[in-house]
């Protein structure tokens, strides 16, 4: 009997299978990445003791038997209470502005959201017209910034009142008149004069130290020999003996009337320390770039300073951005430094609020240093994350 | 040779009783000058050094204004000089920058809480116009131990900071009274104090200000003691540059008006009808009789002007160390000279 034999055949794919447990979902990610050596194994395995033995604790610390609210410190004394975030709270407007005038706190608020709104424009990748806004940031901004916190000195009335006599506005007269009532340094302090420090710091350092590391790269010898001398200089001698010499020594040796302000003393020694460390990092990528790109540059007849501009700065510093940002990281946790020379910076501010009787106790302290661990840790994580963002869009072109 | 002597004495009389008639007859000398004095008016405020933080000494608030004796002492000058006690500038000074500061002239008096020592008279060329808290080293105990007095200290656990005087005080001190001890050195105070509070130590030393701030650091503060005598000599108080002598009289005055304020009952709030007072010390001090104060260089009324604005010096010493204050710090050698203290004013004539 011969019944036709039908060949199977498949009309469609058969439905794949999920890869093994032990290769896909979550157990294989875990399995390949958590335990996929005994060295490995143990590393897990001790990182989870380790937070499975901090984390109760610190939970009860700082949210549990944390005091959220009281007057003054006597609640925060009580045996066994954790943080003692009332403290914080009542001391929040000192921490944030020092001792700045409290009727004129809206000049910082102003002056903060201004460069806030500007650096996510520079920094937002997708915004337009970045030139415009370089402009704003580096040229317009400083001047604004200083005027409204500082005040207006004669200096600015003059113009303001010049710009009156062009347009013929009386508004603007009354304001060269009345002007913004000058608030000396010395009352500046808090996260405010923090930021102030690593921005001026920051905004300085990038050209400076492109200029610098271009300088030291530069054929002419005067050139070249200055550059290497003040990065060298520099270089060798601790920050803090910059703030010293700064504040210290320099009063002894200029007259009084010359004497540099108090806070702009460090700023400049910081603004300085901070350009020649970036100097040496864009040096790196400078010599990063293969000598190729020059040589192509070259035989398209570009003139030196579009070589440098067009083929090869957007290349050295697109290769160094991670060592860019490391350096701003670093800079931004130094201005603390400042505090050694009699600024009230963020941190200087906490360490003497934490004396104040009224609240002192066993808490005080411990509660100033965690708020401050918290609000570095978020500036510090926010900058190191962009990094990594701008780093991985700037790095499709050389991705194979 | 008789009549020689008799004419040289003659001559060197009436010389001299013509010299003083010159004087008698000429106009009073006008107030000497003085360079400080008259860049502060020129400014407009006075510049204070001040300390970067130290509670009940000086400290900016919540709101940032500063508080504390020694900032109360610069508001006093300044109410002498302007009758008003805000116009002072504080430049908060490190312990390391606070001299320099006030020898480059950036700062016209220094109220800090500096030890008065010859080598910062002698060498750095400073002058203190006073003191205005005499502080010193003692020890701080828990009650349950039964301790009057730092000579039972013997055999006791000391909890100190490393590498300052502090140190070798208390070396002194025991060796002194031959008593045995057992240090325990560490880094930083607040390292020292946290180990005494965990029982680790049976005294904790340092200054005796300092010992009244710690105290409020530990968990049960109410349970420690501080002991009444005093170990080392902390003469504080405030400074000024050398070679204007009559700065340094207004600063010092300035104490000086608080400490007799004191003593003759002149407190803030009764000042202005004490003017009236038949008492002639009161009448000199508040300017009611006499011009001391324009020989200064300041008005008559200057006395007044600060008792009004700040109040005199236990009142000054009340809100800001004293029972008014968390800090309670007893008046001790503070007191006044008649009351068993050291605070001693000399009179206003």
């Amino acid at each position: 009997m011969a019944t036709p034999r039908r060949a199977f055949v498949r009309s469609e794919f058969s439905p794949s299978l999920a890869p093994p447990l032990s290769v896909g979902g979550p157990f294989g990610w875990v399995r390949a990445n958590l335990f996929n050596s005994a060295l490995s194994s143990i590393l897990t395995l001790a990182s989870i003791a380790f937070i499975l033995w901090i984390t109760p604790g610190l939970v009860r610390w700082l949210l549990i038997d944390a005091v959220w609210s009281a007057p003054d410190g006597d609640a925060c004394r009580a045996p066994g209470s954790g943080a003692c975030w009332a403290y914080v709270r009542a001391k929040i407007t000192f921490f944030t502005y020092g001792a700045y005038p409290r009727d004129a706190l809206w000049r910082v608020d102003v002056t903060l959201a201004m460069g806030a709104a500007l650096a996510v424009w520079l920094l937002w990748p997708d915004w337009p017209r970045k030139g415009v806004a370089a402009i704003l940031f580096f040229a317009i901004y400083p001047h604004v910034a200083f005027i409204l916190l500082h005040g207006m000195g004669d200096g600015s009335r003059a113009v303001v009142n010049a710009a009156a006599g062009v347009f013929n506005s009386e508004a603007l007269r009354d304001f060269a008149r009345d002007g913004i009532p000058i608030i000396g340094t010395h009352l500046w302090g808090g996260i405010f004069v923090s930021l102030l420090v690593a921005t001026v710091g920051i905004v300085v350092s990038l050209p400076m130290g492109v200029l610098l590391a271009l300088g030291r790269q530069s054929t002419a010898p005067f050139i070249r020999f200055f550059c290497i001398v003040l990065i060298e200089v520099v270089r060798g001698v601790p920050l803090i003996t910059v703030l010293f010499m700064a504040n210290t020594m320099l009063p002894l040796f200029v007259p009084d009337a010359w004497t540099p302000d108090r806070l702009l003393r460090p700023l400049i020694g910081v603004a300085l320390f901070a350009s020649v460390y970036m100097a040496e990092v864009v040096r790196g990528g400078l010599q990063a770039v293969p000598r190729g790109q020059l040589e192509g540059a070259m035989a398209l007849g570009l003139t030196q300073s579009r070589m440098m501009r067009l083929i090869v700065l957007p290349q050295a510093l697109t290769i160094v951005i991670p060592g860019i940002v490391n350096s701003f990281i670093a800079l931004f946790k130094d201005t603390t430094l400042v505090a050694i020379v009699g600024v009230f910076d963020f941190l200087r501010a906490i360490d003497t609020q934490r004396l104040d009787p009224a609240w002192n106790g066993p808490t005080i302290s411990t509660t100033g240093y965690a708020f401050a661990a918290m609000f570095y840790f978020v500036f510090c994580f926010a900058m190191s994350r962009y990094s990594l963002m701008m780093e991985r869009r700037l790095a499709h072109g050389r991705k194979r | 040779m008789k009549s020689f002597c008799t004419s040289m004495v003659t001559a060197v009389a009436s010389l001299s009783f013509g010299v003083v008639a010159a004087y008698a007859q000429a106009p009073a000398p006008a107030a000497p000058t003085s360079k400080t004095l008259e860049q502060v008016k020129a400014r407009g405020v006075l510049v204070c050094g001040s300390n970067t933080g130290l509670a009940g000494f000086g400290m900016p608030d919540d709101k940032g204004n500063w508080t504390g004796l020694d900032v109360e002492f610069c508001r006093a000058i300044s109410a002498a000089i302007f009758n008003d006690p805000n116009k002072v500038r504080f430049v908060p000074l490190s312990a390391k920058d606070r001299f320099t500061a006030l020898q480059s002239g950036e700062i016209d008096v220094l109220s800090r809480n500096g030890t008065w020592t010859i080598s910062r008279e002698a060498d750095l060329g400073l002058l203190w116009a006073g003191v205005n808290y005499y502080d010193g080293q003692a020890f701080m105990v828990r009650k349950k131990l039964n301790i009057n007095s730092a000579l039972e200290l013997s055999g006791a656990s000391v909890c100190v900071q490393q590498g300052t005087t502090t140190e070798t005080n208390l070396a002194d001190f025991f060796r002194a009274n031959n008593m045995k001890y057992e240090p325990a050195v560490y880094a930083t105070s607040a390292e020292a104090v946290k180990q005494y509070d965990t029982g680790r130590c049976d005294a904790y030393t340092t200054d005796m200000s300092g010992l009244f701030s710690e105290r409020l650091r530990l968990i049960n503060s109410d349970e420690h003691v501080i002991l009444p005598q005093v170990i080392s000599k902390e003469p504080l108080g405030p400074a000024v540059r050398q070679g204007d002598d009559q700065w340094l009289n207004i600063v010092k005055w300035t104490h000086f008006a608080m400490l007799n304020a004191e003593e003759l009952g002149i407190t803030k709030a009764n000042a202005d009808e004490r003017v009236k007072s038949t008492n002639p010390e009161i009448r000199r001090l508040l300017g009611s009789e006499g011009d001391f104060g324009k020989s200064m260089g300041l008005t008559s009324d200057w006395a007044l002007r600060i008792i009004k604005h700040v109040g005199n010096y236990g009142e000054s010493y009340n809100r800001n160390i004293g029972d008014g204050s968390r800090l309670k710090i007893p008046r001790g050698l503070n007191n006044l000279w008649n009351k068993g203290g050291l605070q001693y004013g000399p009179p206003v004539r």
